[in-house]
């Protein structure tokens, strides 16, 4: 995933840009049969291991996922650790520092 | 790795707080409110029937989305006591497309692109101190999205 950050003051704005499908289980390939769904599910952010953003999301969101999520409270150095997980299990971890 | 007293203690104070919370209300994906076909349906399973309109939510999406496989949506809201913020698209199959929980320190104000199958009313339900309130915002699709 993607991760920008900008801090301005104790404010942090954050831009993550996931790399995924996001197959709703609607569409159909070139043959004819239906792609099964996957598509993130969950997408979770934590600050030394304290749980500050959650989203849960369905298949209506589009493929490579933009999400922006505001954080008041932060300092220069801060790591903020993102995590998604899609419906079939597979996850992918990353993260970024303030600065 | 760096080992002090202190990053020790952090690191252990930090897994007992993870593991005091096994997969608690937070982990869990609602996938009876996500898989709900109608928005009626969807709005029932999240227990926000009755939902009211409030302008403490402001929902921000575009008047017309010339591509409904991005639609760019922004939502916010000054209410107290958010416990969630979610978004709907009321003619998508699955309704429910997102819903963003509140922890300390996390503005209720949120960016997320969706997909949009046809024109359809977008609605932001926000559950605020036990109750639900909403902002409602119609797109004009020109090429839908869902679709193959």
């Amino acid at each position: 995933m993607r991760i920008k950050a900008k801090l301005k003051g104790d404010v942090a704005t954050v831009k993550l840009l996931i790399k995924h499908p996001m197959e709703s289980g609607r569409r159909k390939d070139e043959a004819g049969n239906v792609i099964p769904a996957k598509y993130v599910t969950t997408v979770t952010g934590h600050v030394a291991g304290a749980q500050v953003f959650e989203v849960n999301s369905g298949a209506g969101v589009s493929k490579n996922p933009f999400i922006q999520v505001i954080l008041t409270g932060r300092a220069i150095g801060d790591k903020i650790d993102f995590k998604w997980t899609d419906s079939s299990g597979a996850t992918e971890e990353d993260s970024v520092t303030l600065k | 790795m760096n080992l002090t007293r202190r990053g020790m203690l952090k690191r252990v104070i930090a897994g007992s707080a993870i593991a005091l919370v096994p997969f608690g209300a937070f982990a869990e994906w609602m996938e009876a409110s996500f898989k709900a076909d109608s928005y009626s349906s969807a709005l029932t399973a999240m227990g926000s029937e009755g939902a009211v309109a409030s302008d403490k939510v402001t929902l921000k999406a575009p008047e017309i989305a010339e591509n409904g496989a991005v639609v760019p949506i922004q939502v916010s809201s000054t209410l107290e006591n958010i416990e969630s913020i979610s978004l709907l698209v009321e003619k998508n199959p699955t309704p429910l497309t997102a819903q963003f929980k509140m922890f300390p320190g996390l503005k209720p104000d949120f960016k997320i692109r969706v997909r949009m199958g046809e024109t359809s009313k977008v609605i932001a339900v926000v559950k605020a101190g036990g109750k639900s309130y909403t902002a409602e915002s119609e797109v004009k699709v020109t090429i839908g999205g869902c679709g193959g």
